[in-house]
């Protein structure tokens, strides 16, 4: 492998129109992305099913409806605390199933490698997300695997698709939110991003956080056991909270109001970010889901979501309101208000 | 934590802020020099829980904004070359230079990376003996000891493959220049309390007598904001104009003589471009003689920049108080965070990305009035 | 230019002839050159920037700072109504969830 820096945390700002090549911004999970998205893609392949723009698609197939999903993996490094790039591959399309209220069933996994890459780390990743598959309890029944010339990728990325069936009844899509709907949050924030950014060159520290990721479809079937009638799921990847709520302000056409204080940000979490000049709400999550429920549901999804391992510190954390539709406010802890908006590009350390 | 969580107690606040009010009895520009005091008040939402007699106006302590474009243009040249690791504080990679910035730079090929510390860059050329390695030293005086340091220890150890592209600039000759300005309309001035804790308060006196304006050195968190403004309040109102420190528990009076003293080693004074303000003498840092080997714009020989700052941009007027960024004509349509044309808009506390925040919010009828 | 954090010192050593420290953020810990703070011990507290000690932080004086914060705040509870009233009037009061 070529002693490259990590390029996962680097993105450009500048907008599409002015850039005939793709940035890395482009793959950040913000504006950029979603230019991408909207001039490139959607016109190229217009569909209803892909307009809607969800973390999966739900498709009916012979009059079973199905949740369709993707994602493609290129973490630095491979290997950081609380898991790998395999745990990831599997968690990830896992829980983007899971966020269309899907029970997840099967994936597939296509691997992309480095020629140079060690075999020994090829193995450990794939071994990796096997154990990932068999927790989540999803089987891997078709892959695929190619090789590139080293100095053409950065030892191994991994795709992986998966599909799973969608119980009757259920109808969760982020155009859903009502002003007066609840947001929930199902746990502690910020962990995935900065356990990744502990390890990474020129920013290394010494922390106790790891990795968050984890397979959320038992968490989302406890929730779907108390009420059918959840509005939407997200899963804060990349971008982190802020984005999630941004996309879903603007795919409903509500606004959403936050309460600081009722944000669930580990200390440790906070300080990482306190020290390097981070906002939580952008910091990655690999194991938690934002749920916009009615607010006669709050309550029993609220429990439901506690009494399950993955939803022990689960919280309430603001409203959709009927003011600024697309926008997503904090009421900060003093009082004042500032708006959250969605990210340029992803967040970068800063001294000011 | 200790020393963080006491001061973002929101009952002090309710206290300190009542204070305020029952302090003021007419309008008042105050001057936030310090970025980082900027961001925070944005952040908590401070200047919305003010009376509305106070104003704050928000100063040019942001070494992002004012960062001269011929600068970032030599740093866009010189993170061009093939044999540069460039290493930078993460603020400084969005900055628009005469068209391009650093992340464009690097997904044309070249090898830009992001630091915490300059200590980081130095690690990054002892690992690297074959490529030059150029760490862009910008910041005001709270940063320039860092950077002193990180020379002196290349020199030290003999580290050859290290070079530093210089842009300190100082905080007091800052302050001289905005009272001088025709259209200045600041009164009071909230010093930046980590540029004190290493340079001490010993150069404001004479500005505030000279001038006229209570200088209050203060903190970062609220409540230190808060008492910060407090203090202010109080001299204003008194009709005083003394320099006080709020913020004592990380200000002595001296300073901090060990990095003064390095600062001094290492750097000299200099005439300082501050971009959309202009030349302010005696107002930034470079490498003294003895270091200027280390200097990169030097090693690099980097000529023949032809700068073009955006002609709309008014990041200038907006940086000395006398532009609000909402007053401009490109605010928020042809200059936003997503494309900015100047740099107050693109760092995380300048003035007009802070605007486009937060008035967003009042603008669409949501907004939360203190 | 500002961005610069408090911590505790927990382990100090030399690198290359230069002070050293190990720096703990709540939990976080950090690599810092104590070449500007040469006298800080393990258990004080410093505020750092970018890798670098600027200052012991001193305790005395933080106290202090408090203090002088509840004593104003027991003077408001003293002329009650007329600071209530301001506090009430910034729109404050809901943002303490203890009082009335």
């Amino acid at each position: 492998m070529a002693d490259r820096p990590d390029l996962a945390g680097w993105t450009c700002p500048v907008p599409l129109r002015d850039s005939p090549v793709v940035v890395m911004g482009h793959g950040g999970g913000g504006q950029l992305s979603a230019e991408l998205v909207e001039h490139l893609f959607l016109p190229a392949f217009a569909n209803p099913t892909l307009a809607a723009l969800a973390d999966s698609a739900v498709c009916t197939l012979g009059g079973t409806r199905l949740a369709f999903s993707t994602d493609s993996f290129v973490v630095r490094p491979l290997f950081f605390p609380g898991g790998s790039i395999g745990d990831l591959a599997v968690n990830g399309t896992v829980n983007d199933l899971a966020m269309s209220g899907a029970q997840p069933a099967y994936l597939s996994c296509g691997f992309i490698l480095e020629e140079g890459t060690e075999l020994a780390v090829v193995g450990r990743v794939a071994a990796e997300l096997g154990k990932a598959a068999e927790a989540a309890g999803v089987i891997v029944a078709t892959g695929d695997t190619k090789v590139v010339e080293a100095g053409h990728g950065d030892g191994v990325y991994l795709n992986t698709a998966g599909i799973g069936l969608v119980p009757a009844g259920v109808d969760i899509r982020p155009q859903r939110a009502r002003p007066g709907d609840v947001v929930l949050v199902s746990g502690e924030l910020g962990l995935h991003g900065i356990a990744v950014l502990s390890v990474r060159e020129g920013l290394e520290f010494g922390t106790g956080i790891v990795s968050d990721t984890a397979p959320l479809h038992g968490l989302v079937s406890a929730m779907l056991a108390v009420t059918t009638e959840l509005h939407v799921l997200r899963d804060p990847t990349r971008g982190g909270l802020a984005t999630s709520l941004n996309e879903i302000a603007g795919s409903a056409g509500v606004g959403i109001s936050l309460s600081e204080r009722a944000l669930p940000v580990p200390a440790e979490v906070a300080n990482a970010c306190g020290l390097l000049g981070l906002d939580p709400l952008y910091v990655a999550n690999e194991g938690k889901l934002v749920a916009v429920v009615p607010p006669a549901e709050a309550d029993a999804v609220l429990a439901a979501m506690r009494a399950h391992p993955l939803g022990r510190r689960a919280a309430v954390i603001g409203e959709c309101v009927a003011a600024h539709p697309g926008m997503v406010s904090v009421r900060t802890g003093f009082g004042g208000t500032r708006v959250v908006d969605l990210p340029v590009g992803e967040q970068l350390p800063r001294i000011c | 934590m200790k020393y963080l969580d006491e001061f973002n107690d929101p009952e002090l606040a309710a206290v300190l802020l009542a204070d305020i009010r029952a302090t003021v009895t007419r309008p008042w520009a105050l001057m936030e020099v310090c970025g980082g005091q900027t961001h925070s008040i944005i952040r908590h939402g401070i200047d919305q829980l003010l009376p509305a007699e106070i104003e704050l106006i928000h100063g040019p302590g942001c070494p992002v904004c004012v960062t001269p474009i011929e600068v970032v243009d030599k740093a866009l040249e010189i993170a061009s070359r093939p044999e540069v690791i460039f290493c930078s504080f993460g603020d400084m990679l969005r900055v628009p230079g005469s068209g391009r910035d650093l992340f464009r730079v690097k997904s044309a090929g070249a090898d830009v990376r992001v630091v915490y510390s300059p200590l980081d860059a130095l690690t990054i050329a002892r690992a690297n003996p074959d490529r030059q390695v150029v760490f862009f030293g910008i910041g005001f005086e709270t940063t320039a000891p860092a950077n002193a340091m990180t020379v002196y220890q290349a020199s030290r150890l003999g580290i050859e493959n290290f070079s530093l592209l210089v842009s300190h600039v100082r905080v007091p000759p800052a302050i001289a220049a905005i009272m001088r300005s025709p259209s200045c309309r600041v009164q009071a001035f909230l010093a930046a309390g980590h540029v004190c804790s290493v340079m001490g308060t010993a150069e404001y006196p004479q500005l505030a007598e000279r001038f006229r304006v209570p200088i209050v050195v203060t903190g970062f968190e609220p409540l230190d904001i808060l008492e910060g403004i407090r203090r202010t309040v109080h001299q204003l109102e008194a009709g005083r104009h003394e320099v006080e420190n709020a913020y004592p528990r990380a200000v002595p009076e001296q300073g901090n003589p060990a990095a003064q003293r390095l600062l001094a080693d290492v750097f000299e004074v200099t005439d300082r471009a501050w971009r959309g303000i202009g030349v302010i003498p005696a107002s930034g840092w470079r490498l003294s003689t003895r270091y200027r080997g280390y200097d990169a714009e030097r090693r690099f020989a980097v000529t023949g920049i032809d700068t073009a700052e955006s002609t709309e941009c008014r990041s200038g007027e907006v940086l000395q108080g006398l532009l609000k960024p909402h007053e401009c004509a490109a605010f928020g349509t042809r200059c936003t965070p997503r494309n900015p044309l100047g740099a107050t808009m693109v760092s995380s506390e300048g003035a007009c990305a802070a605007y486009y925040l937060y008035r967003r919010l009042e603008f669409a009828g949501g907004g939360h009035h203190g | 230019m500002c961005l610069a954090v408090p911590g505790k010192v927990v382990d100090i050593w030399r690198q290359d002839a230069t002070r050293m420290a190990t720096v703990d953020f709540g939990g976080v810990q950090k690599t810092v050159c104590l070449e500007f703070v040469p006298e800080l011990a393990v258990g004080d507290y410093t505020v750092v920037h970018v890798g670098f000690a600027l200052q012991r932080l001193d305790e005395e004086s933080a106290l202090a700072t408090l203090a002088l914060f509840r004593e104003l705040g027991e003077l408001e509870l003293e002329f009650g109504d007329a600071w209530r009233r301001a506090a009430i009037e910034a729109g404050l009061h809901e943002t303490n969830g203890d009082r009335p």
